[in-house]
């Protein structure tokens, strides 16, 4: 059962890259090309590992512990996930908390290293980055506080194994609420596009690549990769909160969280592709948007 | 009942946040379908009332289809297309919007119900319809979003009223609905010869009506006649 329990962080660790590559497949598929393999971030991965690495002179040690404090919060906070009603690995009271956090680890030290590099242009990007995230902030603890309502108190894989065909017939409207709120706080915690271009270097109104532009070799790899374990944690608390794993045998909880996934990729993709990125100005209102849904469900399970 | 609650909320913030008319103005007509689906939702196995069906269907045909196609035929008069520089912006408009939230959920929490089965949900987002239609009224320019506000600040003391009861005689109602459509006919009226006269719809704008700043020229024109 133990070793089980630890198939999720390990197909975690090895499918995300899969995950961006599904994206890109699905803008591609939009924009009328061909597009490039799914596999191709992991091509990217090993050919950045065999490169070595490149540091400007007026940089310290930060910049170098950088992408490996990064990849090592990344990795920590994939163990913490659940799979349907087989629990996490790592699951205690109040875990959500330390996942929250590990996550503003990683956000810290990135903009830490984007400091260190001295470049005012990455520093720009590091205070888009702490801005958006203290507004993105409130909208994952006021859905979190709802199910810590729902739910009790307890680790986050005993509160999303009670989600069932039950909870959906009394409560689908908190379930759809919190589950808006955190699809719009995965785009914008990856930097998808409403709120940021992961496509573009160059320009001026970036957040999330403005950070990284002085990485190369192993360092990009770990950020690249990093970047996709981030992807796969949001995607997975939004499955886990969609589908109603508790009504569903095990032997196809594993498969139909894969499939979710997959379809969480598709629908970030087809947001992608048929909506611009917003200006600057509006990225707030979007913010504000998300977590006031949250706080519509936080009103609902209080006052309903 | 909670979804329709919800969704009133929704479409209040949306028209907080959004500049465009002719959204509002949909929004709005979306506002008055759910409005009317109330009573229905409400009354639940009582179906075979008379009273809540004429209720639901006069609230869906004046709200839902004849008002706003009202207002968009004033739009299109006037020709104009978004809500430019209201007095206080979209994203603050959101933010107050939450302070008004919080303050609708504060108001219900301290009502002093007699009844045990009101619908907490639906009373919220019905105060929080309101208090949207006063903001809105206050904060916008366009004479057009002022009269939509004022839609809005309608349905939601209608939403208070079903969710306080049913039992509400339903004529009384009905005559509340033809006061508002009266209300928002003469407000179209207004529009059109507001934007026939003046070439626009900027409410604030109507201050130069007024004879104080002018007074001067006329008292001497009235002189060199005399």
């Amino acid at each position: 059962m133990n070793t089980l329990r630890w198939s999720l962080p390990l197909s975690a660790w090895i499918l995300a890259p899969l995950m961006l590559g599904i994206i890109n497949r699905v803008k591609s598929f939009f924009a009328g090309r061909h597009g490039p393999s799914v596999w191709q971030l992991y091509y990217d991965l090993f050919k950045l590992l065999q490169k070595g690495s490149v540091y400007s002179r007026s940089t310290s040690a930060v910049l170098r512990v950088g992408p490996s404090v990064v990849l090592a919060c990344m990795a920590l906070a994939t163990v913490m996930l659940p799979w349907g009603e087989l629990p996490a690995p790592v699951t205690f009271v109040g875990d959500i908390i330390l996942l929250a956090y590990l996550l503003g680890l990683a956000r810290f030290a990135t903009v830490l290293s984007a400091l260190d590099t001295g470049s005012s242009f990455e520093g720009m990007g590091a205070s888009r980055e702490v801005q958006f995230a203290a507004l993105a902030e409130p909208s994952f603890f006021l859905g979190m506080l709802v199910l810590v309502l729902h739910f009790g108190f307890s680790g986050l894989s005993e509160m999303v194994s009670e989600i069932s065909f039950e909870t959906w017939q009394t409560s689908g409207v908190l379930l759809v609420l919190v589950g808006c709120s955190w699809f719009v706080l995965l785009l914008t915690e990856n930097s998808r596009i409403p709120v940021d271009d992961p496509n573009t270097h160059l320009e001026l109104t970036m957040i999330h690549e403005v950070m990284v532009l002085d990485y190369s070799g192993p360092d990009l790899a770990f950020i690249l990769y990093a970047a996709s374990l981030k992807l796969w944690i949001f995607a997975a608390l939004v499955v886990n909160l969609i589908v109603p794993m508790h009504s569903l045998p095990p032997w196809l909880q594993a498969p139909i969280f894969l499939l979710g996934m997959v379809l969480v990729m598709v629908l970030v993709g087809v947001v992608e592709s048929i909506l611009a990125r917003q200006r600057l100005q509006q990225i707030p209102k979007i913010l504000i948007g998300a977590a006031l849904l949250s706080l519509i469900a936080l009103i609902v399970r209080l006052m309903g | 009942m909670t979804l329709i609650s919800v969704l009133l909320i929704l479409s209040c913030l949306l028209l907080l946040g959004s500049s465009r008319l002719h959204v509002a103005i949909r929004v709005v007509a979306i506002q008055g379908v759910l409005l009317g689906a109330l009573p229905l939702v409400r009354s639940m196995g009582d179906l075979l009332h008379l009273g809540i069906w004429i209720l639901a269907l006069s609230t869906i045909i004046s709200k839902g289809i004849l008002l706003p196609w009202l207002m968009n035929t004033c739009l299109r008069l006037s020709g104009i297309r978004r809500e430019i520089e209201p007095f206080v912006g979209f994203g603050p408009s959101l933010l107050c919007g939450t302070a008004l939230l919080g303050l609708a959920v504060w108001i219900t929490d301290r009502l002093q119900l007699t009844q045990a089965q009101v619908p907490q949900v639906l009373l919220i987002s019905s105060f929080f319809a309101i208090l949207v239609g006063l903001f809105l009224m206050v904060t916008r320019r366009k004479a057009i979003t002022q009269s939509l506000a004022y839609l809005i600040m309608e349905n939601g003391v209608y939403g208070v009223g079903v969710s306080m009861s049913l039992d509400f005689p339903f004529i009384v109602e009905l005559g509340i609905l033809l006061d508002v459509f009266v209300g928002v006919f003469l407000m179209g009226n207004l529009l059109f010869h507001l934007d026939r006269e003046f070439e626009h719809l900027d409410a604030d704008k109507l201050t130069e009506l007024s004879d104080l700043s002018k007074s001067a020229p006329v008292v001497e024109a009235v002189e060199e006649n005399a």
